[in-house]
């Protein structure tokens, strides 16, 4: 069979944000699964709290700790979108900025987080209570740290040669985005962890 | 069935479909005696039938497919070319099937319901209740009854008075069992930390056998029970012996087999009332003559079996939570003769 | 790795390049390296598929003996040449496998190899990741039949209910190697589920418009979403599982609040859409095949997408139907068994476009075809009965007996089996370059439809009269012998036909006739390639200019021009319309996925001993990841 050219894509780019690269979608595909580990430990949750006589089994956690690392997240949404926006610019200086402040901004919550384990008032194996909270909280701080992690990764990347690369500053977009869904599922998490059990 | 040539079994193979089966002795839905069972045999023969002009008309369609007449043109036809005439009548046929299968779905659902309405209308209506609580690899039964000297507990064998709804509570001790009785009625899961119910209604007096149908770990395949369906007098006048407390060993071998009994660490899991034995975690063994099984359906009850099963209980039922207890000849003997009289 | 070129800032286009100076130029981009170190960093996604679906068959392999060992210890009453310890361990290991091991990652593994083709593209999505998951599949697969080897083997069924699988009642680390098993397996699929999804949506060929898209892509769309949704609660139940068992934790003890059926509505969420993730490529396997062998387009494209589609939710909306006799309120039961009842229309539309395909072409009975013909005839059986099972009075009956057996081998071996043996002989020729023998496919197919029903028909009738599943032998008296025997031999007929196929595969690889680019005359993008299809698998990217482009092309293909060649680069375009928006690099062999696999594996095996792995191992994890991702300087790295 011979072929003809139709068409000539010389001119196309070579990286690209949001929906157009396909490392955003792949980011987008993990995110729906996790979404969904958080759904359903959600819904482990409550259905082990409506088939309880009583709820929490143990005395609801302290509010400190947790709605501090709340606030953390919160708040570093903000540092979040400006890095993205400067990825979106290709700035480089302003992204290597912007990277080393999120580490810091990624590294506190896991700070707190330790002191937020401690006022539980609950052991995971003190009864079924105990051992959801525990997970969920476990659950997020896997990502909290993975997240931490990656940023780290990308921080140090941008300082070297490879930072000029279109693809690196996707990678750093994409980057942000995800942490705005491990601070979205935490604003969740944190209303059923500390705020159900007071309603 | 039992017994008959392995060509007679598979005519009965091919014909189930058509629903010429015969009556079984053994556990069989196919053989309804119960209320709930028979209702769910009406709606499996008529499932079935439907199933079978169903998957027909779809056979029938795909060989007249293929054996379609194609003329010239047609075969010589470039895959893309278009015929409109067969596409439209394709299009019409397949829509219609789709529309049947859709009525025949609403009408399969609306006879689910009305035979689920069947099974439920024994709700509420029990002239007897009873708490069967399953444990690895036997099932506890409990009579209850507002007067307390008319409950008893007793285990692996339920008598019911034919024509009555009996209503069964549902509970477990360890894993996960499942009440069958494929003869009256459907199954029910006995689940740790709930309790489930199943309403049963014998129409004629027989023994049914079930059997646990969730795998519950090493002999789940030995946890059988009898269902015992009396007339109601047979019933009353079992129910009056098995209230009353156990027999006093007759004999001089007996009344050793007793002692035994006590001393050598029986009465730790076994109750038997009327006696120091009050242990809870095996079968209460106040009348456990009376029955027709040994070691939850595994064996025929006689002087043999049960020696059998004394002796070396892992030998028949590897795994069982029933120890080998070393007993000398004379001892297994008289142990043997003590629980064989405990009618 | 692959040698480049020198000059990195070369940049040389395939516009002005003619064919055989093309082909020179792209094999040595995309090529795997000889040897040993080549076979183990490759990401090409024809190696990954090949190696998946070979190991995907040894498994079935081991199952299937698993499965005649308990054909034999059953065709017999008081059979005593097995206990149940041993016995236990076979039907767990049998359906573990069977599910876990094969039938999910097969479906996957086929779609590895053959979507990146049939959409037109160079290679999967996110390579890397599609190689690790080959590796962790692996591992996870092996490490399960090792324990079994040293009889500590799965032994609470492939469901593993609780209480009976957790601390109390299951002693030893039976029950920890079966919960990480799962955690492996679902670990691969969802990687192979992210890749295949980012290919499907981003990498299509230009032209190739969501209505242009070939059916058993669309299938593996839906069944990726599927995976993506449903394997998250197995993997959080079965967490559970291992945390219940090695730390102490109470999800599953109703004596702390926890519960029995919390584990069966997480295990039946995935449980239940784990069929349609198997039914559904299978599904598009068929529909792939009948246009080519009725040499017409498929009838009805669109209601069979919207039919696809249909099953993927509405699978999500059964997995009560496994629980009926759990005791969950009448109105939920209901409920479910409308939803249960439902999922026929979408199944039943498939059939009747199937079969009006069949009417409308001119069937060209070869052995792909025959095992199509043989599904309808087997799958329609498994259907009608899982009509039946979704009433609750009729499968209050059935339930856990061998009624329940039937029908589940008749939808997954009759609805997945064999349309997955009809593909080995439809794609083989693209995979090998040769032909499969028909005199032996013949064999094949007659021994399998026959071996399969008359084993497995017999099957509803001894659950009706009273046999439960997994009993590991019954009483001479319940007169359940005869029909056992029968089964047993029947087995044997229905394996023969695997060893038939075995042979023809092996014959065939060394003396098959040599196939050609497109031996059957189909339409779809994978023939245009050569067969076996080199590493870059087009020398130009095609056009879709239709849904059958070859059928439409039938002289010259339109392609696009102007990609780089010296480096591996492929086209990303619009998730509709599939216009091309990048020229989007492809990463190159690497080394790393399996060593990230290797110390993902000591993480999960750790942990089955002792709770630090977690940490220990994530750290042993973190270093290959880093690695895996950090630039090494290739000119695909820099764009």
């Amino acid at each position: 069979m011979t072929r003809h050219s139709v068409a000539d894509v010389s001119g196309l780019p070579t990286s690209g944000f949001g929906a157009t690269s396909p490392m955003w979608w792949g980011t987008m595909a993990f995110m729906a699964i996790e979404g969904m580990g958080f759904a359903l430990g959600v819904a482990s949750y409550l259905y082990l709290a409506f088939l309880a006589p009583e709820w929490p089994m143990a005395p609801p956690p302290d509010l400190i700790p947790g709605s501090l690392v709340t606030a953390l997240l919160v708040v570093s949404v903000l540092p979040n979108h400006l890095l993205d926006r400067w990825t979106k610019a290709k700035d480089l200086k302003r992204v290597r900025f912007g990277l080393l402040l999120m580490s810091i901004l990624g590294a506190l919550p896991l700070v707190v987080r330790w002191f937020e384990l401690g006022a539980l008032n609950v052991n995971w194996d003190t009864n079924a209570y105990g051992s959801i909270v525990w997970l969920l909280l476990g659950l997020h701080t896997t990502h909290l740290l993975t997240d931490l992690v990656d940023t780290l990764v990308l921080a140090a990347l941008m300082f070297t040669r490879h930072g000029r690369s279109g693809k690196r500053f996707s990678d750093v977009s994409d980057n942000a985005f995800y942490w705005d869904f491990v601070v979205g599922t935490w604003v969740v998490l944190y209303l059923v962890i500390y705020w159900f059990p007071r309603i | 069935m039992s017994g008959r040539a392995g060509n007679v079994r598979f005519v009965l193979v091919v014909s189930a479909p058509l629903g010429l089966t015969a009556c079984n002795v053994w556990q069989s839905a196919l053989d309804a005696h119960g209320q709930s069972a028979e209702a769910v045999l009406r709606q499996f023969y008529g499932f079935t039938a439907l199933s079978a002009g169903i998957w027909l008309l779809v056979i029938f369609a795909m060989i007249g497919a293929l054996r379609r007449r194609r003329s010239l043109a047609e075969r010589l036809a470039a895959p893309l070319e278009r015929r409109s005439r067969p596409e439209a009548f394709a299009t019409i046929a397949v829509s219609t099937a789709i529309g049947l299968t859709a009525a025949i779905l609403i009408g399969l659902t609306t006879w689910s319901f009305m035979t689920g309405r069947t099974l439920a209308s024994l709700r509420g209506r029990e002239t007897l209740t009873l708490l069967v609580t399953g444990d690895q690899w036997w099932w506890q039964v409990r009579y209850e009854d507002s007067q307390a000297n008319r409950t008893f507990t007793t285990a692996n064998e339920i008598h019911i008075p034919v024509g009555q709804p009996v209503k069964v509570k549902l509970e477990s001790n360890d894993v996960i069992h499942s009440f069958w009785v494929p003869s009256l009625a459907g199954k029910e899961d006995l689940i740790p930390g709930h309790q489930n119910e199943i309403y049963l209604k014998a129409e004629r007096p027989g023994v049914y056998r079930g059997q646990c149908a969730e795998f519950c770990g090493y002999q789940h395949a030995h946890m059988s029970f009898l269902v015992v369906a009396d007339e109601i007098p047979d019933f009353e006048a079992w129910r009056s012996r098995q209230v009353a407390t156990a027999a006093s060993p007759t004999g001089e071998e007996a009344a050793a087999g007793q002692r035994v009994f006590l001393s050598r660490g029986c009465s730790i899991c076994h109750t038997v009332r009327g006696t120091p034995a009050g242990g809870k975690v095996g079968p209460d063994l106040t009348h456990v003559a009376s029955r027709k099984t040994v070691a939850a359906g595994t064996l025929p009850l006689s002087r043999g079996s049960l020696a059998a099963w004394i002796a070396d209980p892992q030998a028949i039922k590897p795994g069982t939570n029933m120890p080998r207890v070393a007993l000398d000849p004379d001892e297994l003997n008289a142990v043997v003769a003590y629980v064989a009289g405990l009618q | 790795m692959t040698s480049h070129p020198a000059d990195m800032t070369k940049d040389l286009r395939d516009t002005d390049l003619d064919d055989p100076t093309l082909d020179g130029i792209l094999a040595r981009t995309w090529e795997t390296p000889r040897g040993f170190y080549g076979w183990l960093a490759t990401v090409d996604h024809k190696m990954v598929g090949r190696r998946y679906i070979v190991t995907a068959f040894v498994f079935l392999a081991l199952a299937g003996l698993a499965a005649l060992a308990m054909r034999l210890q059953l065709s017999v009453p008081e059979n005593s040449l097995m206990g149940p310890d041993l016995y236990n361990q076979l039907f767990s290991m049998h359906g573990t496998t069977m599910m876990f091991l094969f039938a999910v990652p097969v479906m996957e593994a086929v779609a590895v190899y053959l979507v990146p083709l049939m959409v037109g593209t160079r290679n999967i999505a996110f390579p890397r990741l599609n190689a690790f998951s080959y590796w962790v599949y692996l591992f996870g697969g092996a490490m399960i039949w090792i324990a079994f080897a040293f009889n500590t083997g799965a032994e609470n069924g492939w469901f593993s209910y609780v209480p009976l699988a957790g601390p109390e009642f299951s002693f030893g680390k039976r029950s920890d190697f079966w919960a990480q098993m799962v955690t492996f397996t679902e670990v691969s699929a969802l990687a192979v589920a992210v890749s295949l999804i980012a290919t499907i949506f981003k990498q299509r060929a230009p032209g190739m418009s969501l209505d242009r898209i070939p059916l058993f892509v669309w299938a593996m769309l839906v069944t990726s979403f599927a995976i993506m949704f449903a394997m998250p609660a197995v993997m959080i139940s079965s967490t559970m599982l291992i945390l219940d068992r090695l730390v102490g934790t109470q999800f599953f003890n109703p004596a702390e609040g926890g519960d029995p059926l919390l584990w069966q509505h997480l295990f039946w969420f995935f449980g239940h859409p784990e069929v349609y993730i198997i039914f559904i490529p299978a599904t598009g396997m068929v529909s792939a095949i009948v246009p080519t062998f009725c040499q017409r387009p498929i009838f009805g494209y669109q209601a069979l997408v919207l039919a696809l589609i249909a099953i993927g939710f509405l699978s999500f909306g059964l997995w009560v139907h496994h629980m009926f006799a759990t005791g969950l309120p009448q109105l939920g039961e209901s409920f479910f068994t409308a939803s249960s009842m439902l999922i026929a229309i979408p199944s039943g539309i498939q059939i009747f476009c199937w079969i009006a395909t069949l009417w409308l072409g001119r069937p060209i009975l070869k052995t792909p075809l025959l095992f199509v013909l043989g599904f309808i005839f087997t799958f329609v059986i498994g259907g009608l009965t899982g009509v039946m099972v979704a009433s609750v009075p009729l499968d209050l009956q059935v339930h856990d007996t061998y009624f329940v057996v039937a029908h589940f081998h008749y939808v997954l071996i009759g609805g997945a089996v064999f349309p997955l043996l009809s593909a080995i002989y439809y794609w083989f020729p693209k995979i090998s370059g040769r032909m499969l023998d028909e005199r032996l496919g013949r064999w094949n197919f007659w021994l399998a439809v026959i071996g399969f029903n008359a084993a497995f028909f017999p099957m509803h009738l001894l659950g009706l009269e009273g046999m439960p599943r997994r009993v590991y032998t019954y009483p001479a008296a319940s007169g359940w012998g005869e029909v056992n025997l029968f089964i047993s031999l029947m087995s044997v007929v229905f394996a023969a036909s695997f060893a038939v196929l075995g042979w023809n595969v092996v014959r065939s690889l060394r003396h098959g006739i040599v196939a050609g680019p497109n031996p059957w005359n189909a339409g779809t993008l994978e023939w245009a390639a050569p067969s076996p299809p080199p590493p870059y698998n087009f020398l130009r990217i095609p056009y879709a200019s239709h849904r059958e482009p070859l059928w439409n092309d039938r002289d010259s293909l339109p392609v696009v021009s102007g990609l780089r060649v010296d480096a591996r680069e492929l086209l990303s375009g619009s998730l509709a319309e599939a216009t091309p928006e990048l020229r989007e690099s492809s990463v190159d062999n690497s080394i790393w996925p399996l060593l990230a696999a290797i110390a993902t594996t000591a993480a999960f095996v750790g942990s089955i001993f002792t709770p630090s792995a977690v940490v220990w191992g994530g750290l042993l994890a973190a270093i290959p990841l880093i690695a895996w991702f950090w630039p090494k300087g290739n000119p695909e790295d820099e764009e």
